[in-house]
């Protein structure tokens, strides 16, 4: 974990996102897939905790070594100022933060699941897979084609790809989980990633449950510090030994965790006094990182 | 003024600290997560986060949403409970660390007595912070330390058992702060903790709900600076001759030579230490710059000298 004061090499946007190049060699070479960085906002502004945003790519060799990428979805305040960050502009940041993603030692299919701007952590992943020889499949999805994350990209990293979008505006219409069972049997899935907000990967969870597959998952859930300071950020998770649940911090346990041992009931049924399905007629709005 | 030997230490009361500057409660995790970003020997003190009797599981998620310049929080006192602190995260706090301050919360006397007996007999725990907004369980009450008969009991218990002093962190009670902080040190405190973060709720409009898990939490932040202020102001006005800690809102080193001039002989940083770790030491910092352009040569200089206009109000408890 290192701080850094890292000048912004380029911006661009991508869909409905946009896209940080950071000069940060001391993180990058340190980041490994499914790990974050915790990014300082302005002085003066009222917005105060750090933004944490899961690390796109980060480059140890060739003409970008030394940079990082991240991807942010301007939904709040922080996130929409740092969407407008500029080229040679400064952002504090602290990273690599969390656990990132294992790999397999002996299966080689591996699936990669998420939808919106969850999916910018597994390219990183891919990458890192295909480096260890592995057979890289992905399933991307998006409520429309604006919200597919780089579905070119992903086509360049991953033997196959299943684009599911909500309003049918690229790929499949339909939802992630609606391609899963026909992937999972096409690609002989051995093993699963994915990322996204909960009850996506409960969903996830479930199904490789009743496919007996091995899987991780990336949690985004809020986080105050990033650092395991502030206990803000927990999500049950079973006792190895069976006996009962810890609240585990996300950002220092996590975020990625194997959703066989994770209490989605238990997070979940709490979790509905904070995220219901909006009343009848109201939009859903998308609060994190904000 | 030329070779005036300048120092940050502080000394309140006989306990000594190397910089005015500690990290409040719940705000220190469990010593090891910050490693590299601060160096631990520039903190004047470390509080760990709030310890029970019980382990606690903690509030649901979310437990904290963000608001104008501060964050409205609820962590429901997460912690693995007395014999699992005392035998796993005692030693990582105080290893190469600053002086450690436990905090202690209950809902009964008697758990205020046990945890303050757990933690005799550990030199590295430099004092104990009682943590006083906890539902009074014993008398029905909804906060454990708004009233001066249970000040007195509990504080006067763990003064009484205690080897290491004792400070009350006074709960968010404005009006009765100074009636609270007098009972507390009449019944055996070393000092005081002002003030405890005031109640707060954040409403998520789009889903008609509250933004915590825990619907109501606290505000902390830049935001509440100005109530801390107040209530440092109103204490030590009361009570010029008690050490007083100040908690909430400082973010800067003008911040905290604020709470100095209001009264305060040290102060926590909490909120700005998740935001930058090496906080307590950047404040301290500039304590040490106002000082060198002032000329002056400790923070016990600034304390208390806040010049008020002529006539304002007098103090309302008198000891």
């Amino acid at each position: 974990m290192k701080r850094a004061r890292a000048e912004v090499l380029s911006t661009r946007k991508v869909g409905g996102f946009h896209s940080l190049t950071l000069v940060a060699p001391e993180i990058a070479e340190r980041a490994r897939p499914g790990q974050f960085l915790a990014v300082e906002m302005p002085d003066g502004r009222d917005f105060v905790l750090r933004r944490h945003v899961s690390i796109h790519q980060a480059s140890r060799r060739g003409g970008w070594a030394g940079t990082l990428e991240f991807v942010v979805e301007p939904t709040g305040p922080g996130t929409t100022w740092l969407s407008a960050v500029k080229a040679h502009e400064f952002l504090d940041v602290i990273g690599p933060l969390g656990k990132g993603f294992a790999y397999p030692k002996k299966l080689t299919n591996c699936l990669l699941v998420a939808e919106g701007r969850s999916a910018a952590a597994l390219y990183f992943l891919a990458q890192e897979l295909l480096l260890r020889h592995k057979r890289v499949d992905m399933v991307i999805g998006g409520e429309t084609l604006e919200t597919v994350f780089k579905p070119i990209e992903a086509k360049r990293l991953s033997q196959t790809v299943a684009v599911m979008t909500a309003d049918g505006t690229l790929g499949e219409r339909g939802g992630l989980l609606d391609a899963l069972p026909e992937v999972v049997e096409r690609t002989k899935t051995e093993v699963v990633y994915a990322a996204g907000d909960a009850p996506t990967l409960q969903r996830v969870a479930a199904f490789c449950r009743t496919r007996n597959l091995p899987a991780q998952v990336m949690i985004e859930e809020p986080m105050a510090c990033g650092f395991g300071l502030c206990y803000a950020c927990v999500v049950p998770v079973a006792r190895a030994d069976g006996s009962g649940y810890d609240n585990l911090r996300a950002c220092v346990d996590g975020p990625v965790f194997n959703p066989a041992r994770v209490l989605w009931d238990v997070w979940r049924t709490e979790a509905a006094t904070m995220m219901p399905t909006p009343p009848e007629g109201l939009p859903v709005v998308r609060t994190w990182p904000g | 003024m030329p070779g005036v030997n300048r120092t940050l230490s502080v000394d309140l009361g006989g306990l000594v600290l190397g910089t005015p500057v500690l990290v409040a409660s719940g705000c220190g995790g469990s010593g090891r997560e910050t490693a590299g970003l601060v160096d631990p020997k520039k903190v004047g003190g470390v509080v760990s986060r709030t310890i029970t009797v019980e382990a606690r599981k903690g509030s649901p998620t979310p437990r904290v949403a963000e608001t104008p310049s501060a964050i409205v929080w609820d962590t429901g006192l997460q912690n693995p409970g007395i014999d699992a602190f005392v035998s796993e995260e005692l030693p990582a706090l105080s290893r190469g660390g600053p002086p450690l301050f436990v905090s202690i919360g209950g809902r009964s006397l008697e758990e205020y007595v046990r945890l303050t007996s757990a933690l005799q007999g550990h030199p590295e725990v430099v004092a104990i912070e009682v943590h006083l907004s906890e539902p009074d369980d014993e008398l029905g009450r909804p906060l454990i330390g708004g009233h001066v008969d249970r000040m007195t009991e509990i504080v006067g218990a763990c003064a009484r058992m205690s080897l290491v002093p004792v400070f009350a962190k006074l709960p968010w009670a404005p009006t009765q702060l100074a009636e609270l902080a007098t009972a507390a040190m009449r019944a055996g405190a070393h000092g005081v903790v002002v003030v405890d973060a005031p109640p707060a709720l954040a409403i998520d409009a789009q889903r008609l709900k509250p933004a915590l898990g825990a619907a109501t939490g606290r505000l902390a932040g830049p935001a509440v600076k100005p109530l801390t202020l107040a209530a440092v102001h109103e204490v030590a006005r009361a009570l010029p001759d008690v050490p007083l800690v100040a908690v909430g809102g400082v973010r800067s080193g003008l911040d905290a030579v604020e709470m100095l001039l209001a009264g305060a002989w040290a102060l926590q940083v909490g909120t700005a230490t998740l935001v930058d770790p090496a906080a307590p030491v950047r404040v301290a910092q500039g304590i040490a710059r106002y000082l060198k352009g002032k000329n002056l040569a400790s923070p016990a200089d600034i304390r208390a000298r806040l010049r008020l206009p002529a006539g304002a109000g007098t103090p309302e408890v008198q000891v």
